[in-house]
This record gives structure tokens, C-alpha cells and sequence, in this order.
């Protein structure tokens, strides 16, 4: 479902936090539809720039727009149009499955009729049905992340955040993930995904690779493995990190 | 042991580091000193009081200018009707109304008698019977002087002699309380707060795993604490004694044994409690039920134990702040030694070892 | 307002949940109102006495017996030595001494005036400062009762003029200290549930990071607070309702006032504390933060705001500080209507000072809370 629809559009983006400098000019743009993956080492600026183009931190100056609006005066329309999954856990853990649900789509503004259908439809399509009335505390931590993202989608957005979404999920799960994300991009979710997993890399249309806060490398892997000689994008990866540590 | 003393350093820099919390655990000792010293006080002093005069003479004058010279009492209104007093009480205008009859001064002087009322609000019992005690002394000296002169009749002179206090200032009374009270909210309550706090973000774990032995643990997570603790009683003790003119007759070094033995008793309680429970929550509830209100009412601290209920007079012997309340007063105010102490010392000494026994055997239930 | 709802749904499900919480939410009430309110009583009813009668005359032992028998002293040794009766106060287990030396009676008889000594523990400056008042009074009514024994008067002929002092406890004739502690704790209680509960249920949020999720969410920034805050101000007023009721059934307290004026004061003070609270949610990361910032001030706020000591008699720049303690006005207000019957047009200042107060404090609050960083 990728076209060439830019919803999210960067020019010269830059937080400063005090004397640091977490994200120096960044520019990228991101089209409709498409897998896009933030690559980078921890600490490189990944989750700042994605806090800023979910309107959860403030750009220090630079354009940024997000599914045609402009995160400085538009904020809260955004947030209309995404959906969002953090690496911290965000589900409420004394809360049960279906409490989560109807919480979330509540303040996203679906009424009781939609929140109904929504909830049996994602309890089947994750066959959760069973669980629908247990805590999350006492699921595995699995299910939590493929229920998490199901519920960042609740409302049907245009573009969902993952911030490292799949961090100490087991391979399986990962996989299981995985393809969950590819079925809410046929649907044309463009999804921006944040990971170090360099495999989970090679599933997305397009990465970019962050290293001390600024964009090393944005193309398709494809494109990116023959330009920097390399058989797999964990090798692109060391190649970047070494060559600007070097410098 | 290497370990240990890193262990050690990282949870000194952990709690050093954060200026928020720091700033108030040494700024909260000196504040609440200055505010006991200065501020909390049972004595009665400008109490305001209405004055309704039907006789206005030259005597009932005179008490009226006796009781506000005083520098008890001050003065707010003067009442016309009885229905007045009513409304003076409801608005919380003043405490006391101080009623002469009609006729004051003629029927004193043809019949050797002659009445004031003295109406508290006595919706504040502590503080009516205060003002109504003041001012029937008042009143009573008044007529001593004025018209008991007759040599004929006998006195009883009496030399008093105040001990330990003879200004009579409450910040004697306050200081070891507040000392107490403090030493309580920081070793017992911070201590329980932080290991739970490790609990639910399951870092914890991750020490238990490493080489680290439980019990180093424990020690590594309290002793920080018990530093700070320290450095606060000191500082209680040194603003006592240069802003108050609080005395320490004792030993030094008996008084700061005693603090510390209260300390580690409020850190291993604070141990005991992280034990029972998982949410930060819970355990500073239970902290604040069982430990900071007991802590300011149930120890002779602000309210005198021997007037309470009997019932309550055991609750408060179970409370271990009572102990080291008299153990301080004991040791600055009367300038006793160790011999006049043991007891309250023994008894402190079982509560630490009976709450560490606790925890241990908890802890180690929890591990198998 | 649906957004408001589902916060709402969300907040009490979790309460509900909280099987460690909820009791304790309800049994701390419980216990401070039963155990603490009788704590808090400064009347003095036994001071207790070593008696040094070095005179052994029937004056001397006249002048024990009236102590003995009055209300506020307790004889409880008798000391053949002034060293020894000290020792009693030094290891407290008397608050007195009195001393009576030896050739009391002969000088009341033969020069009208006699001597004694009194020793007080004075640690307890109020409890010596009353002591001696009391003790003062005995000799006043001693020494006249001897002397018109002694001269053979009838209370009529002795030429004295004698003013008599008559109190009345209005409001509480039964001098009843409970009543007064009751509304005391219970605004204590509010508090901590209205600001402290609420502000730590926020910074958890942040600890656990479920705040970002919500953050993202177009959720408004007023709906968010206001789901946030009201549970808590619900709880509260319900356990002010529920603590009355205690306080009624147990202590008996007089609810002389209307109701419905004391229900209106608490809800708008909540407002104040709540505005603090979520200043404070906003300022703090974590939970144990937030809750040393919330001791630290609530500390302060109750003993200055008139809980246990009169305000009164606070020096005039405390009194002046007094204006921004939210804890003194609510204090005073519930006090007056709950033991007094006070009506609206008597607390409309304070009423009218405390509704102003908690749209400042709410309104630097809100404009202050931040979701984005």
C-alpha cells in the first residue's frame, strides 16, 4: 500500500537538552504506507526524534510536519492521527485485558458501539478470547506487546510509533509481531518503528541509521548493503558506528 | 567485601545525587525546629477575649485593664448584650467573654461579694480551660492585692523553684519530640519506601542474584540513611542548643549512643516494614499509621501521657519513641548518666534486635 | 466530558483492584479517629507530689491533706528528705515537690506568715506553670480557712472583699477534648487522601511510563486532570462522611451546624489541596519524591494551622503565614460549624478566601502541568 504520499516531513531538526545535543539537523521523509525503521546504537537520539514527532517533547527549532500538520501549533490534531507503543511497558498491569481496550478507545473517542466491536475484533484476531477477563499482569510478556500494539491501532490511525517494540520478546514472538506490523502497513498504517535488532531491519522498506544524533545512512537495505559492501545490515550498522567513531 | 564497598559508594551517590530530596531531608529538621521553637505553643499569649461590662465602674475598670496589661489576653471588642456573646463565639471572634454584673463595685463593697462571669468557647476544651484557668488566677490575685491587705490575714509564701526549665519554655518540651519525630520519618520511612521501591521495579533482583549476601544488602541500602539520620540529629542538637539555649547537661557521647540506637531501631523497623508489602504506596501508609502519627501523639511529645485514658497510656509504652523521648530529656535537660537510662536503653535495644530478627527470618522465607 | 468518563472508569477500577490500598484507605481513618483523638488532652488531673513535711504539725498535715484531696495533685510519697524527693523528679516519677520546713505552724501562728518550697519538673513548662497556679490557690483558701479558725470567725465577719470568678464552658459544658480532635483528624485525613493519594497516583503514572501513552493520546489537558483529580476528591468527601459518622457513634461529637455548608467548605478546600497536589505531581519524578515534598509541607501546614496548639498564640509573622495555610482556614471553618452551629455569614470570609484561593492555586497549577517536555 506504499505511495508517494510524504505524511511525516523533517528539515533540519534539532533538540538541544541544555549543552547536548541529542538530534542535529535531521532531515527525512517518510511516504504513506510505508515499513520505516530508525535504526541507531543506544543513546544515538532515536527515541528523542520520536518523542518530537509524537508531540511528546518539543523541537528546539526546525520544520517538522506529521500526517499534514505541524507539531509546534498542531499537536493535539496529531495525536488524533497516530497511534503510539513505547519500549517502557504501557499497559496497566492491574487492569484486565478488556479494561485496557475500552480504556484506550474511550479516550480516543470511540463510542460504546464501536469500543464493543473493536474489543471482540482484536480478542479474536490475537485469540485472546480466553484472557479477555485476566490482568495483564498475569500474561506473558508476548501477549502484552502484541496486545499493546493492537491497542495503539485501536482508533485506526494514519502512522504508529514503535519505540523498540519488541525488546526481550522471544524470536517466535518477534516473528508473530512482525507480521502484524506488515498487516497494518497492507492497510496503509505507515508505521516508524525504532529497533536495534539489525534483523528486524531487513524487514522494512526503508531505514535510517542514527549515530551521535545525526542521520549516518537513509535508503532501502537493499540499496544500503551494495552501497557500503555488505552482506547484511548488521554489517552496514558496525560499518557506520565504526567509521564515525573513528573519525 | 570488594564488592560490599562498591556497593556501598553507588548507594551513597544514588541518594547524594538527588538535590530535590536532599535539600528537604536537611532543610526539614531546621525548619520544623524553628517552627517548634518559635511557633508551637500551649502558653497563652494575646488569647482574644470580649469584654461585656454591665456595671462599668471603677473596679470592674480596673480588672478590665489588669487582664489586658497581663499580655495574655487581648482585648478584640466590647459587648453591649448578652445576645452578643453568642455571635462573638460563632464568628470565632474570641474565646472568652469576661461578664461583669450590675452593680459591680456597690454590691462588692455592701456585701463583701460580687460575681464576673467567665464564658470559654469551650469548643477547643484544652484551650478554654487554659484561658478560663488564666483568668480566674488573674482575677484572683487582683482581689489579693487590691483588697486583702488587712494584716490580720495569714499567708503562705512560697519559693518556687522551676528545675530543668526555670523560663518554662515549651521548645524544652518540643525539641526531643521533634527530634524523635524526625529520626522516625527519615530512617523508618525513607528506608521502607526505597527497598520497596526496588521491589516494584524489580531491581531489586537484580541485586539478589549478583555475589552481593542479603544481608550486605540490607546494610548498603540503610546506611546511607543512617548517615543522614546522624547528620540530623546533630544539627537538631546544635540549633537546640545555640538558637533555644537548650542545655546538654550529659554526655555528648551517651546522647549521640542513644540516637544512634534509635536510629538503627528506626531502620530496622524501616526494614521490617519494606518486607510486608510490594507498593510504595501501601508501605508509606503503614509507615505514616504505625509510625510518624504514634510518633507525634502517642509519645509525650505535644499531648502528656500521664492525662491519658489508661488504655492509651499502655499503647503508648509499646511505642519505642516514647523511650527515647525520656531517654533525651533525661540526658540534655536533667544532665543524667547511662545508670538513670538502661531501662528505656534495654528496651530499645530488644525492639532493634526483635524487629531485625523479624525481617531476617521474612527475608529468607522469601528467598527459599 | 467522555473522555472525563472512560479516565474515570479507568481510575476507580484500579482503587478497586488495589486490595492493599482500599483497606488501608479505610482502616487509617478508623484507627486515628478511635486511638489518636483520645491522646489529645492537656487538661491536668494528676500531677503527682513527694510531700516533704518536715513540720509534722496538724498545719502542716492539714496543708497535705487539702493537696491530697484536690483534683489536680496526687500525694503519692512522703519524703523525710529534700535530697531523696528530688531524686523523684529526677527519674520522673514525681512532677513536685513540696516542702513544708520544720516551725510552719509555729510562724503561721506567732508571725502570720509561713514558708514552704515548691520543686517542679519544668520540662512541661505548662504543666508546671499550672501546677503552681493551683498550688497558689490552695494556699490563698488554706491560709484563710486557718486563720478563721484560728481568730474564730465565721466567713461573714471576716472582713475581706472577695470577687468570685464563675466560668461556664459554653458549647462543650463537659469540657470534652475529643470533640475538639475529631474534625482535627478528619481534616487530616482529607488531605492526605485529596492531595497526597492523588499527587503519588500521578508520579506513579510517570514512574510506570503509562503517562506517554496517554500523552500521545489527543486527550486534553483539563479532561486528563480532571479524571486524575476527582476520584480523589470523591474518596475524600466520603470519608468525611464516613469519619463523621465514626465521630458521631464513638465520640458523640455535636454536628450543631448545617451539613450541607460543612460539605461545601471541604469541597472547595479539596480544591485548594488539589491544586498543590498536582503542582507537586508535576514537580516530582517519583513517588518517593513526591511524597517527602508532601510531609515536608503537610507537616508544617498541620502544626501550624491551629491543630494542636492555639494560633493565637503564635508569634504575629506566623499568624501572618497563617493567611496562605489552606489547613488553618478548613481547620477553623469546620470546627466552627460542626461545634458551634457557625452559620454562612459567619465563616463567609474565610469561605470566600479559601474559594478564591483554590482558583489560583488550580489555575497555576493547570497552566503549569505540562505534557509535553
Amino acid at each position: 500500500m506504499k505511495t508517494d504520499k510524504i505524511v511525516i516531513s523533517v528539515k533540519n531538526l534539532i533538540k538541544d537538552f541544555g549543552s547536548f545535543r541529542a538530534n542535529d539537523r535531521l532531515n527525512f521523509d517518510v511516504y504513506e504506507g510505508e515499513v520505516f525503521g530508525f535504526l541507531g546504537a543506544n543513546g544515538a537520539g532515536k527515541t528523542t526524534a520520536l518523542k518530537i514527532l509524537c508531540g511528546l517533547s518539543r523541537p528546539t527549532s526546525g520544520e517538522v510536519m506529521v500526517s499534514g500538520c505541524n507539531v509546534y501549533t498542531q499537536s493535539n490534531l496529531i495525536k488524533q492521527k497516530i497511534g503510539y507503543m513505547s519500549q517502557k511497558f504501557t499497559l496497566y498491569e492491574d487492569m484486565t485485558v478488556t479494561e485496557n481496550i475500552s480504556f484506550y478507545a474511550g479516550i480516543y473517542g470511540l463510542n460504546f458501539k464501536q469500543i464493543k466491536n473493536k474489543t471482540m475484533q482484536l480478542l479474536s484476531s490475537l485469540g485472546l478470547e480466553g484472557e479477555a477477563h485476566k490482568l495483564i499482569a498475569d500474561l506473558p510478556l508476548g501477549w502484552r506487546q502484541k496486545l499493546a500494539f493492537s491497542i495503539a491501532i485501536v482508533h485506526d490511525p494514519a502512522i504508529v510509533f514503535l519505540d523498540e517494540p519488541t525488546g526481550g520478546v522471544d524470536p517466535v514472538t518477534r516473528r508473530q509481531f512482525w507480521k502484524m506490523i506488515y498487516e497494518a502497513a497492507a492497510k496503509g498504517v505507515t508505521v516508524f518503528v525504532t529497533t536495534h535488532y539489525m534483523d528486524e531491519a531487513e524487514y522494512c522498506d526503508r531505514v535510517s541509521i542514527m549515530v551521535d544524533g545525526r542521520i549516518a545512512a537513509l535508503d532501502t537495505p537493499a540499496n544500503l548493503k551494495e552501497k557500503y559492501n555488505a552482506s547484511s545490515m548488521n554489517e552496514v550498522f558496525l560499518g557506520l558506528a565504526r567509521h564515525t567513531s573513528n573519525k | 567485601m570488594h564488592e560490599f564497598k562498591g556497593f556501598l559508594i553507588k548507594e551513597f551517590y544514588h541518594i547524594f545525587r538527588d538535590r530535590r530530596t536532599m535539600l528537604i531531608l536537611f532543610a526539614m529538621p531546621v525548619l520544623q525546629m524553628l517552627l517548634f521553637g518559635y511557633v508551637i505553643t500551649n502558653e497563652i499569649n494575646h488569647a482574644q477575649i470580649a469584654v461585656l461590662d454591665k456595671s462599668d465602674d471603677y473596679i470592674t475598670r480596673k480588672i478590665i485593664t489588669r487582664l489586658s496589661a497581663s499580655g495574655y489576653f487581648e482585648i478584640k471588642s466590647y459587648l453591649q448584650t448578652h445576645d452578643e456573646i453568642k455571635e462573638a463565639f460563632q464568628s470565632g471572634e474570641v474565646r472568652e467573654v469576661v461578664v461583669f454584673e450590675d452593680n459591680f463595685s456597690e454590691s462588692l463593697n455592701r456585701f463583701g461579694t460580687a460575681n464576673v462571669h467567665i464564658i470559654t468557647d469551650a469548643s477547643d476544651a484544652n484551650t478554654a480551660n487554659l484561658i478560663a484557668n488564666y483568668t480566674s488566677a488573674l482575677i484572683a490575685r487582683f482581689s489579693a492585692d487590691e483588697f486583702n491587705k488587712d494584716s490580720r490575714g495569714l499567708t503562705i509564701k512560697s519559693d518556687v523553684r522551676m528545675m530543668y526549665n526555670p523560663e518554662m519554655k515549651s521548645v524544652f518540651m518540643f525539641v526531643p519530640g521533634t527530634m524523635a519525630m524526625i529520626l522516625i520519618l527519615i530512617s523508618a520511612l525513607l528506608t521502607s519506601v526505597t527497598i520497596v521501591r526496588e521491589k516494584e521495579t524489580s531491581s531489586m533482583e537484580v541485586l539478589l542474584v549478583s555475589p552481593l549476601k542479603p544481608a550486605h544488602i540490607i546494610v548498603g541500602k540503610v546506611a546511607p540513611y543512617a548517615v543522614l539520620s546522624l547528620i540530623n540529629a546533630f544539627t537538631i542538637i546544635l540549633l537546640g542548643h545555640t538558637v533555644f539555649g537548650l542545655p546538654v547537661l550529659g554526655s555528648f557521647i551517651l546522647l549521640f549512643s542513644e540516637c544512634l540506637l534509635f536510629i538503627l531501631m528506626a531502620l530496622s523497623l524501616g526494614v521490617l516494614i519494606s518486607t510486608t508489602t510490594n507498593s510504595q504506596q501501601v508501605a508509606m501508609m503503614l509507615a505514616m499509621v504505625a509510625l510518624l502519627m504514634p510518633a507525634i501523639l502517642l509519645s509525650g511529645f505535644i499531648f502528656p501521657i500521664e492525662n491519658m485514658p489508661f488504655w492509651l497510656q499502655w499503647i503508648c509504652k509499646i511505642n519505642p519513641s516514647t523511650y527515647f523521648i525520656i531517654i533525651i530529656k533525661n540526658i540534655m535537660l536533667k544532665g543524667s548518666g547511662f545508670m538513670a537510662v538502661w531501662r528505656e536503653t534495654l528496651i530499645l535495644a530488644f525492639y532493634t534486635f526483635f524487629f531485625l530478627f523479624v525481617s531476617i527470618r521474612k527475608f529468607k522465607t522469601r528467598l527459599t | 466530558m467522555r473522555t472525563i468518563y472512560f479516565i474515570l472508569r479507568k481510575e476507580f477500577t484500579q482503587l478497586k483492584r488495589n486490595r492493599t490500598m482500599l483497606p488501608i484507605i479505610f482502616i487509617v481513618p478508623l484507627v486515628q479517629l478511635l486511638v489518636l483523638v483520645n491522646a489529645a488532652t492537656l487538661e491536668l488531673k494528676n500531677i503527682s507530689l513527694t510531700v516533704c513535711d518536715y513540720d509534722l504539725s496538724p498545719a502542716s498535715r492539714r496543708l497535705t491533706s487539702v493537696f491530697d484531696a484536690s483534683p489536680f495533685f496526687n500525694v503519692h510519697k512522703y519524703s523525710f528528705s529534700t535530697d531523696e524527693a528530688i531524686s523523684h523528679i529526677e527519674n520522673s516519677s514525681s512532677d513536685m515537690v513540696l516542702v513544708i520546713p520544720r516551725g510552719f505552724e509555729t510562724k503561721m501562728v506567732r508571725e502570720n506568715k509561713a514558708e514552704v518550697q515548691m520543686l517542679f519538673n519544668a520540662i512541661n513548662g505548662t504543666v508546671a506553670g499550672i501546677g503552681n497556679a493551683y498550688a497558689n490557690q490552695i494556699f490563698i483558701q488554706t491560709s484563710k480557712a486557718y486563720f478563721m479558725e484560728f481568730a474564730g470567725l465565721t466567713s461573714g465577719q471576716l472582713n475581706t472583699l472577695n470577687i468570685n470568678a464563675i466560668p461556664a464552658f459554653w458549647y462543650n459544658p463537659d469540657m470534652n477534648y475529643k470533640v475538639f480532635m475529631v474534625p482535627a483528624i478528619l481534616v487530616i485525613l482529607v488531605t492526605i487522601i485529596g492531595m497526597m493519594l492523588a499527587a503519588m497516583n500521578i508520579v506513579r503514572e510517570k514512574e510506570m511510563g503509562t503517562i506517554e501513552q496517554i500523552n500521545v493520546t489527543p486527550i486534553k489537558k483539563i479532561h486528563f486532570i480532571i479524571g486524575k483529580l476527582l476520584p480523589f476528591w470523591i474518596v475524600a468527601l466520603v470519608m468525611l462522611a464516613f469519619g463523621l459518622f465514626v465521630g458521631k457513634i464513638v465520640f458523640d461529637i455535636p454536628l450543631q451546624g448545617s451539613l450541607v455548608l460543612l460539605f461545601a467548605n471541604a469541597a472547595v478546600y479539596l480544591l485548594v489541596m488539589q491544586g498543590f497536589g498536582l503542582l507537586l505531581s508535576d514537580t516530582a519524578d517519583t513517588q518517593q519524591q513526591a511524597m517527602f515534598i508532601a510531609f515536608f509541607f503537610l507537616i508544617i501546614f498541620i502544626l501550624m494551622g491551629g491543630i494542636f496548639t492555639p494560633i493565637e498564640s503564635m508569634p504575629l509573622w506566623a499568624q501572618w503565614l497563617n493567611k496562605l495555610n489552606p489547613i488553618a482556614y478548613f481547620m477553623k471553618i469546620i470546627r466552627m460549624i460542626l461545634l458551634k452551629g457557625s452559620t454562612f455569614t459567619d465563616i463567609r470570609t474565610l469561605f470566600l478566601s479559601l474559594s478564591a484561593y483554590a482558583a489560583i492555586v488550580l489555575t497555576i497549577a493547570i497552566t503549569k502541568y505540562r505534557k509535553v517536555n
